[in-house]
């Protein structure tokens, strides 16, 4: 019997394989067709403390194995949540990540200290990286300074962990994941979408009402990877890979660069199985290779210097 | 709702830029309502990459029917498909159209412009199990863009063609054609589908007719189930005007309920 089980020292997993906040709904959507036991967690759509309109559309445009995206958070704030969906998740035997975002410190912080006093929630994901709902793009994961600060407020009185979730949008990584990681950040989640473009020639129009919106899909995997493994080198607490994850395959390159765990993202629209693919993937790929414990194959990048 | 990874091709018709599949997924036939559509995965490379969303044109027991015009690459590529070529489709999605149990005796329009055609045909199968009075009203630019004219007019329709260059029925657009025509009917019901100024043109010819109606809109759809939050569109409820998914919430709504394009600006 192969082992999956992946330890991030706050928490354990039951495999290495997330659903990626955003584009997992509330978690529940997904229940019409899969198990939603068998994943190793959920993070659930990000939630400001109030509900939240978003952006106007077309919120959506797929460009070359991409897919842009400007939704902008919109979503049913905490309460909502605590009250309609938390239970709901709560019957699950996964672990249940709440994807924070504020829009200011303090709305962070009153995120958490709203959810804190419920069960049923395993860690909080920091959204300090969605490039859909300041202009250009701007946030706080851009910033060492700023990714400091509000991973420290957070922290101060948060009673779970929390995985900061980074931006690719910056020119050197590894020095926002230092500052996050200095704050207390449990662990590292990496990496949200690339800020991007796509235009209609015909109309000379942005095919996002936004303009600017978020890249994600198998085109940003290659980018992704080598950011993954290039912060997994660099820091001590555990990285979780995201970035155009689709098959198994993908999951076990993000695994050997160094990431504990992978999230899956915009895989979830094209095959709502997904996840549960991966799994069985990496179940067998461990079986041909006779692995025991998936955790052996974690940073096993074999480089000739 | 359900995923079916293999529903095959059992019938394809081709005309000009438009096509009909039949596709052979008896559990999502069963539970199929006018209106609903499906999403349909077309290729499993990564790209084109999201499944793209059609009504659901016909069905019977154990098989559902697309429409759809050839307009981009998941178009193209899916138009290539052919007879046992087999496709992973998920469905019955959406809300589809309201049917009232009083229909029976009643005249009722249904107005496609286009592809919007697709799931109107659907609509009026039922509408006429269930006894009520259906005309077609079907408009496209040219001939060419009215391929399913032979097909409603065989299965005895009462069918009231259009084209904007007066290469067939009535010179004109097809909601010029229905203002004409209204003068002369007294629907208790209306449906349309077709392009959005279209179909804010009839909203508003209903309207002063005093005619309820609904209408399918249209978006680009990330995954069809709710979880992208990609499709909404401003929609009027009892709390105000909110942005709603038309995949869960539509696609279609009723015109007391849509706000326009104009109505926006």
């Amino acid at each position: 019997m192969m082992d999956l089980t992946v330890d991030l020292g706050f928490i354990k997993l039951k495999n290495p394989v997330i659903a990626a906040s955003g584009t997992f709904g509330y978690g529940i959507e997904f229940s019409p067709f899969i198990d939603l036991n068998k994943l190793g967690g959920i993070v659930v759509k990000g939630l400001y403390f109030s509900p939240r309109e978003g952006n106007p559309p077309p919120r959506l445009v797929e460009t070359k194995s991409g897919l842009i995206n400007s939704i902008g958070l919109q979503g049913i704030g905490v309460r909502r949540f605590a009250e309609e969906i938390l239970p709901q998740l709560r019957r699950y035997d996964t672990a249940i990540i709440v994807n924070v975002c504020g829009q200011r410190e303090e709305e962070y912080a009153s995120v958490v200290d709203f959810l804190d006093k419920g069960e049923g929630i395993s860690a909080y994901e920091l959204n300090i990286s969605c490039p859909n709902v300041e202009k250009d793009g701007q946030c706080p994961a851009l910033n060492p300074k700023a990714t400091h600060s509000l991973v420290s407020l957070v922290k101060k009185t948060c009673s779970r962990p929390i995985i900061t979730k980074l931006s690719p949008n910056v020119t050197d990584i590894v020095e926002i994941a230092l500052s996050a990681q200095e704050a207390g950040s449990d662990a590292l989640s990496l990496v949200n979408t690339f800020l991007a473009m796509a235009i209609d020639p015909e109309t000379r129009t942005p095919r996002l009402a936004n303009i600017f919106g978020g890249l994600s899909g198998p085109a940003i995997k290659p980018i992704a990877l080598r950011m993954v493994y290039q912060v997994a080198q660099s820091t001590s607490i555990p990285v979780i890979g995201i970035g155009g994850i689709l098959s198994g395959h993908d999951a076990l390159e993000f695994l050997i660069a160094g990431a504990k765990a992978i999230e899956v993202g915009t895989a979830n629209f094209v095959d709502p199985e997904a996840t549960v693919k991966i799994i069985d993937e990496l179940r067998v790929y461990c079986q041909n290779h006779n692995i025991e414990r998936i955790e052996e194959l974690i940073g096993t990048l074999k480089v000739n210097l | 709702m359900i995923k079916d990874p293999q529903a095959r091709i059992i019938h394809k018709e081709c005309w000009k830029d438009y096509y009909l599949l039949s596709l052979e997924s008896s559990i999502i036939a069963s539970e199929a309502h006018p209106g609903q559509f499906v999403m349909v995965r077309i290729e499993t490379s990564p790209h084109p990459l999201l499944r793209r969303p059609f009504s659901i044109h016909w069905k019977n027991k154990e098989r559902i029917e697309i429409f759809f015009q050839r307009t981009g690459v998941g178009t193209s590529l899916l138009s290539q498909k052919e007879t046992n070529d087999t496709l992973d489709i998920i469905g019955p999605l959406g809300r589809g159209f309201t049917i009232s149990e009083k229909i029976q005796g009643k005249e009722i329009v249904a107005i496609g412009g286009g592809r919007g055609i697709a799931p109107l045909y659907f609509l009026a199968h039922i509408l006429r199990t269930r006894r009520a009075s259906v005309k077609i009203f079907y408009g496209g630019k040219t001939l060419e863009d009215l391929p399913l004219k032979d097909r409603i007019e065989k299965n005895g329709y009462d069918l009231f063609c259009s084209t904007d260059d007066g290469s067939f029925g009535y010179r004109g657009l097809v909601s010029d054609f229905f203002a004409h025509e209204i003068k002369k009917m007294n629907p208790s019901f209306l449906f349309s589908c077709g392009p959005e100024p279209m179909m804010e043109k009839i909203a508003r010819i209903a309207q002063k007719n005093h005619i309820p109606a609904e209408f399918s809109l249209e978006s680009i759809m990330g995954c069809g189930f709710g979880a992208c939050w990609g499709c909404v569109r401003r929609i009027k409820r009892k709390e105000g005007v909110v942005w709603l998914k038309l995949c869960e919430e539509g696609p279609v709504f009723s015109a007391s309920e849509i706000v326009w394009k104009s109505e926006r600006e």
